[in-house]
């Protein structure tokens, strides 16, 4: 009963969702008032109807009803409930479904705090999702419905794979889809904005805070998807450039690009063909993305379930969708015009770099994930892409964009001179290149890649800390009085660059880091004896056995020494799924804020023996802390008070025109 | 307007290449060896050098080839299968180390368990040519007349070894 009202459930918002962009899209082409007013409500309807359909599935899983075909798929009696909830989401339908359920969230949201658009604006743009949604509820319905029977019910289930019982699993794919569907909705400002030929700074003063907020998501979402490879394939990566991380990265870049380029276009009325054209691109490659994985024509180590029916439809609805907004473009576009005129040398210029940069970035990453598919239809043979390619690549493209993130916000716009902002710069490059020569000597060993990480990124931090000092003095010196008690006076929006920034640097701190110091060691050991890595003496007290609640395995207990004193004890271990007849590797992880000490366990020897692997790996934890400061600059950007300001000002005029109507 | 078509023409090219990638499973090649004799080989051991491994010696039994490489990252990914494989001791697996270095390949070998019988050395990649090679890895199923019987390319899974190549194996063990 429960997983046929989710059924159903979808079906009805199938039809709102049809409903509401036809009225919506013909009321704002015809002037129909009433028309356009379908969609506020109707985003709404869809929204309580989805989040029905999810809720089924999740009891449906909860109460392990084994004759629907995805729980019987994709769960087990012995599954711990929080992994049965998580497993909602753990198959392809799931996930769908999931998608669905975020998309029509982002349109709720929209209908939400959107009362200072303007009404026929609303209206293309609710349209427009619910275009995008009706394309995703067929493909639902008609190839991956996640509320299929099973007749007669399993026994028991299939288990969720053991690579996804993890609690970093747990959130990752939410995050995830919370980023790559918010891009919807910045995608449907940007067509909106074609449709109507209204492309002004107001506009892009609406897309901003959509964008970043999908920005900040698709961030915490990739980081959190590397920590858990990092902790869970046991191997201590953290980036594989696997087709399916390459997937959401690609949005990121060109999501990336599109904050930058929004910002000239709502302050300088610039860029407005990069911004839409950006807009269009991002929302594409998080489609892109998902016919990639969800297609199975690249493989990978995220193996879904592959069905050559659902790829065809995925393909047409991914040419429908960018297809007719491309070509909209294409027609559009040549008259949307040319923001005012700048010079090279200006924030604009740095910015344009930066979309160019982040263009080709993401276009190198976009070939290297679909090459092997190309000289595969060309009949010249399989091949693999490996990070050699994606390395070499990646990094000549990021250096510059480094570099300009120190120059950029410290330009004028519009012109900007050379001499001055050398003048203005010279400490922090003098701070960066004196860090980069001896920073690495203390840490025992230098090298050109590892000076010139730090060299980046400590250029980032200190440009920051110059360009925080310039305002401050600059308020002060027209303001009086000391500069910090300016510092309460700044927007939020400028912090939440500088902390984006920062966040920056800290990654790149953490990669050269780690590419550069990291030491492993792999050993034969057995109870009793000892390893020494990274200053660190490791003793391998014994083994246990464990029993968890769908697996068996052994425990190895290690201590961590440093300097004859105990430091911590470890557990990595060795699982075996019993449902899926896979072992799995647990590392155990000693965090800390300068290092993490990584140990996994390798094979059984003989004479009671394991091989051990030990990894010191300096700084590794700074990726992510990096991911999560460039989310939280975004968050921190968002809550800028002009946006509240602009709502209550909207608040205000419309309570006086109530006021005058009454 | 020409400019502005540039992206339109791109994503054309690009469903097209999506298109014929439909139709084809990155996974299966049909490969023309099957049912015909397993190329012949003589290759050094990796393990000892100066002993070579014959494929003639290999007669009379059905054996497994797994062609890998430490350069290879989704050979980490079936590796484990393969390790609890050989400890299951249903069938003999040899290695065909594939343009590897011996000691790179002893090391990945050391760090990630050894599953094979006997493991061949083809720094060249010639006897994988003449397997038909076209990814690493693949694995082959060679019955006791040293006739090549099924072929998979890409990553071993629980699933391809439980339903297609182990109750395989026991048929033509029989």
């Amino acid at each position: 009963m429960i997983p046929e009202l989710g059924h159903f459930a979808i079906i009805i918002a199938l039809l709102v969702a049809g409903v509401q962009a036809f009225f919506s899209l013909a009321g704002a082409a015809t002037g129909n008032r009433p028309w356009m007013n379908v969609a506020r409500p109707a985003a709404h309807a869809q929204f309580v109807l989805v989040a029905l359909a999810f809720v089924c599935l999740a009891v449906s899983f909860l109460n392990n009803d084994f004759s629907v075909l995805n729980v019987a798929s994709n769960s087990n009696s012995a599954l711990p409930w929080f992994y049965r909830i998580a497993a909602t989401w753990g198959s392809h339908e799931g996930s769908l479904l999931l998608w669905v359920l975020m998309l029509s969230g982002w349109m709720s949201a929209v209908a939400l705090f959107s009362r200072h658009v303007p009404t026929d604006m609303v209206a293309r743009i609710l349209g427009i999702m619910a275009l995008v949604a009706v394309g995703f509820f067929l493909f639902m319905l008609l190839t991956s419905n996640p509320f299929d029977r099973l007749l007669p019910p399993a026994v028991d289930g299939r288990d969720l794979n053991p690579l996804l019982q993890d609690p970093g699993m747990v959130i990752h794919p939410p995050m995830l889809y919370m980023g790559y569907v918010g891009f919807s909705v910045v995608f449907a400002f940007a067509v909106a904005a074609l449709l109507s030929g209204r492309l002004d700074s107001a506009w892009a003063r609406w897309s901003r805070p959509w964008t970043t907020v999908a920005w900040a998501f698709l961030t915490i979402g990739i980081a959190l998807g590397s920590w858990w490879a990092y902790y869970e394939l046991g191997w201590g990566g953290w980036w594989f450039w696997d087709p399916v991380e390459n997937a959401s990265f690609m949005p990121w870049l060109t999501g990336t690009a599109l904050m930058h380029s929004l910002a000239v276009t709502e302050k300088r009325g610039g860029f407005k063909s990069w911004t839409v054209l950006l807009a269009i691109v991002t929302f594409s490659l998080s489609l892109l993305g998902t016919f990639l994985v969800r297609s199975g024509v690249l493989t990978s180590v995220h193996a879904f379930a592959t069905d050559p029916a659902r790829g065809v439809f995925i393909l047409g609805f991914l040419v429908f969708v960018v297809g007719t907004s491309l070509a909209l473009f294409a027609w559009r576009a040549p008259r949307v015009g040319l923001g005012g005129q700048f010079n090279l040398i200006s924030r604009e210029g740095a910015l344009l770099s930066n979309n160019v940069l982040l263009m080709v970035a993401a276009a190198s990453v976009l070939l290297g994930t679909l090459y092997p598919l190309f000289l595969d239809a060309l009949g010249l043979g399989k091949i693999s892409v490996g990070p050699p390619y994606f390395d070499a690549v990646f990094v000549p493209l990021m250096a510059p964009a480094m570099f300009l993130m120190g120059v950029g916000p410290m330009a004028r716009w519009k012109q900007a001179s050379l001499p001055d902002l050398a003048a203005r710069l010279k400490w922090a490059f003098a701070v960066a290149l004196v860090s980069a020569a001896v920073l690495p000597l203390t840490m025992g060993k230098w090298t050109p890649m590892i000076a010139f990480g730090l060299l980046l990124a400590v250029w980032i931090m200190a440009s920051c800390a110059v360009n925080l000092r310039e305002r401050i003095t600059q308020l002060a010196a027209n303001g009086g009085g000391h500069p910090v008690s300016y510092l309460k006076k700044l927007p939020r929006g400028y912090y939440g660059m500088l902390l984006a920034h920062f966040g920056v640097a800290v990654f790149i701190v953490g990669v050269t880091m780690v590419n550069g110091y990291e030491t492993e060691k792999d050993v034969r050991m057995t109870p009793g004896s000892t390893v020494s890595i990274g200053g660190y003496v490791i003793r391998l007290d014994g083994f246990e056995d464990v029993d968890g609640p769908n697996y068996t395995g052994v425990r190895g207990i290690l201590t961590v020494l440093k300097d004859g004193r105990q430091r911590d004890v470890m557990f990595p271990e060795k699982r075996f799924y019993n449902v899926q007849q896979m072992p799995m590797t647990e590392a155990a992880i000693d965090t800390g804020f300068t290092r993490d000490l990584y140990i996994s366990l390798g094979e059984a020897v003989d004479g009671g023996a394991w091989i051990v692997r030990v990894y010191h790996k300096p700084f590794v934890d700074w990726i992510w802390g990096g991911a999560f400061l460039m989310a939280l600059g975004g968050i921190v950007a968002v809550s800028d008070r002009r946006y509240r300001l602009a709502r209550a000002a909207q608040r205000k005029s419309q309570d006086a025109t109530a006021s005058a109507a009454a | 307007m020409a400019r502005a078509l540039i992206p339109l023409v791109v994503f054309a090219l690009i469903v097209v290449f999506l298109w014929v990638g439909l139709s084809l499973n990155p996974r299966e090649v049909p490969s023309p060896l099957i049912g015909k004799p397993a190329p012949v080989f003589e290759l050094p051991q990796l393990r000892e050098s100066g002993a070579a491994i014959r494929s003639g010696d290999l007669k009379g039994q059905v054996w497994l080839l797994n062609v890998f490489a430490s350069w290879c990252t989704p050979c980490l990914e079936e590796h484990p299968y393969l390790v609890s494989l050989a400890q299951r001791d249903l069938v003999p697996v040899y290695g065909l180390n594939y343009k590897d270095g011996r000691n790179a390949a002893l090391k990945w070998l050391g760090k990630h368990g050894d599953p094979y019988t006997g493991i061949a050395v083809d720094t060249e990649g010639r006897t994988g040519i003449e397997f038909g090679v076209y990814g690493v890895p693949e694995t082959f199923v060679i019955d006791k007349e040293g006739v090549i019987r099924f072929k998979h390319i890409g990553p071993l899974n629980p699933r391809v070894l439980d339903e297609e190549v182990l109750p395989l194996v026991a048929r033509l063990q029989q």
